[in-house]
């Protein structure tokens, strides 16, 4: 069964009656031209839908449940070649965190990500997709392996935050995620970070240190959720609407700060709509990008990084 | 963003009411109640003579206490913050900085200076918790990043006294990313060999924690500090249980490996020093 967002409706309507004269076509109804109709209003309604989200449209469209995940994205972008690596060689591997190499078209990349889980139990496996302290450290631990052997990186974001446990604190969340900002900022490999889901926080950024970071058109990225900044700052949870508005946290916003690098398109509808057509796209944009930056020489791809990162605030001089 | 959720549940008394008594002359000690003279308690380090409990204070107190005879020079010291994002919530938030500028008489919520301690040069930027709980956004971002540079570009040691709630949620994306700005710009002072020492004080969380203050050559803390990247209330909430007595403290950072080093109050002149002499010589 297909999840519907509440501003959705016009779609599951038309979705219904598509499924019906479908159904009557195979009964030996001649229904072509009313499919056809229904399938191009479609096609209109969901472009009209998805041009006009706003800011928490966005951030519910970026939460879907039949949104595409990472290893979703690394299995078809890697063609199937993707080989999982383990732990973070200390204290465990963390299912939240997922890792290792791939080949795109022949060339091998690390892929490192989030995972969030496909179903209830797969939900509390993958901890919804917020790591522990070892989940960063194993991410450090394949983008060194990745440096030493000369192969790019490409991370994928998709979680709610790092994971305010005790036993995260115990082993130190913060030096974690801390850590990951120093390193990256010197890898001497490419890394693209492609945004495809939630980018909450520091539990984000900690492996999200990029040469080119991509946000897809449907996802966010800020310091904290809508929902916390409400309850935080209104007292309640009934402002995460204002609160998305407030916190500019749409690719488009981010872009316009100059806080990413570029948006990637998504399919009429969301990536959940027609995830396969999400992943060719973004396996363009990899490969381009990856095409790119392979030209540079490594001082000057670690130097231009870490240039773009060092201009990111605003601020003012009497 | 722990410093605001704690304030609304009145966990943290502002320092302020803390340190005056009516007569303004008599501090009372927020842990165990002793009460002594505001000129003993700047004396004795703002340390309680009773329980030992470290008071919160801000930069201009730690450099009088570190720089020889209160001397420095202090950098960018006219930054201030601007509205990039329009933020309001139930107050512009240009006007909150205004607000607190006036009260607190401070720019921002770190102050960066160079100076001398025991005759070595040291660079040192230290956050004010009195400046919307020591929140981290473009100012105390860039502020950091030029204080780095300084120490790069003229090879002195650099202190960093941390004292924040982490993020500034009005400043949103900006404020995330100014966790990668600093600990990219600290990647550069670690190429340099430039030494790092990271203080970590009361209390030190959120994005601060899982950026710069973690990252010291040396991570050395004042005792009793509360450290850690999430909040004990969130942590509490996510495990459903109560926390550990000691759970977050300084000695139960350094027992789980996060510090160098605990330095009371009244030996972190000597110590710093003596560990800037090794670096040093
Ligand atoms: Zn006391």
């Amino acid at each position: 069964m297909a999840v519907y967002l509440d501003f959705e409706e016009p779609i599951k309507i038309l979705e219904e009656q598509l499924e019906e004269n479908k159904a009557l076509q195979e009964k030996g109804i001649d229904t072509s031209n009313i499919i056809k109709e229904i399938e191009k209003k479609l096609y209109d309604t969901r472009k009209t839908i998805y041009n006009n989200l706003t800011a928490w449209q966005r951030v519910q469209v970026s939460r879907h449940p039949d949104r595409p995940y990472t290893l979703a994205y690394i299995n078809a972008i890697s063609d199937g070649t993707f080989i999982e690596l383990h732990g973070d060689r200390t204290v465990r591997d963390d299912k939240a965190m997922v890792g290792g190499f791939g080949s795109i078209d022949g060339k091998t990349v690390m892929f490192i990500g989030q995972q969030k889980g496909i179903n209830t139990k797969m939900r509390q496996l993958r901890n919804f997709g917020m790591a522990n302290p070892e989940g960063y450290r194993k991410a450090l631990r394949l983008m060194k392996m990745a440096e030493k052997f000369n192969k790019p990186v490409v991370c994928l974001i998709d979680t709610p935050g790092a994971f305010p446990g005790l036993e995260a604190e115990e082993r130190g969340q913060g030096e974690a995620i801390a850590r990951n900002l120093l390193e990256m900022a010197q890898l001497k490999v490419p890394i693209i970070v492609l945004i495809i889901g939630e980018g909450a926080s520091g539990g984000a950024l900690g492996i999200g240190i990029g040469d080119k970071v991509l946000m897809l058109e449907n996802t966010w990225y800020s310091v904290i959720s809508p929902e916390s900044c409400s309850s935080i700052l209104w007292r309640s949870w009934e402002h995460k609407e204002q609160a998305a508005e407030a916190l500019k946290l749409t690719a488009k916003d981010m872009l316009t700060h100059k806080l990413i690098d570029g948006i990637i398109q998504e399919p009429v509808g969301g990536a959940h709509s027609n995830p396969n057509e999400m992943f060719v796209i973004a396996k363009k944009e990899i490969k381009k990008q990856l095409d790119k930056l392979s030209k540079l020489k490594k001082d000057k791809l670690i130097k231009e990084r870490i240039k773009k990162f060092c201009s990111m605030g605003v601020y003012e001089e009497a | 963003m722990v410093w605001f959720q704690r304030k609304l549940k009145g966990v943290i008394t502002p320092t302020t009411e803390k340190k005056e008594t009516p007569e303004g002359l008599w501090y009372k000690c927020s842990e165990c109640k002793n009460v002594v003279s505001t000129e003993e308690h700047a004396n004795s380090f703002y340390i309680c003579p009773g329980c030992g409990h470290h008071d919160k204070i801000g930069s201009k107190e730690y450099f009088n206490i570190l720089f020889d005879n209160n001397k420095f020079k202090e950098l960018d010291a006219k930054m201030t913050s601007s509205n990039p994002l329009n933020f309001e919530d139930t107050k512009k938030y240009s006007d909150r900085i205004v607000a607190t500028q006036k009260k607190t008489n401070l720019k921002d919520a770190v102050r960066t200076a160079v100076g001398k301690i025991d005759k070595q040069d040291l660079v040192i930027a230290c956050m004010d918790f009195d400046f919307i709980g020591g929140s981290m956004g473009s100012v105390v971002g860039e502020k950091i990043s030029r204080a780095i540079d300084y120490s790069i570009k003229n090879k002195i040691p650099f202190l960093m006294i941390s004292k924040s709630g982490g993020a500034r949620m009005m400043e949103a994306a900006f404020s995330l990313m100014q966790m990668a700005k600093t600990s990219v710009k600290l990647s550069l002072l670690a190429k340099a060999k430039v030494p790092y020492i990271s203080l970590l004080t009361d209390p030190t969380t959120g994005g601060v924690t899982a950026s710069f203050a973690m990252l010291g050559d040396l991570n050395i803390a004042e005792p009793g500090a509360l450290i850690g990247f999430a909040g004990p209330r969130v942590v509490r909430e996510t495990i459903g249980r109560d926390l550990p007595e000691d759970f977050q403290t300084s000695e139960f950072v350094l027992e789980h490996g996060f510090l160098d080093l605990i330095v009371k109050r009244n030996e972190l002149k000597s110590t710093i020093s003596k560990l800037i002499n090794m670096f040093n010589n």
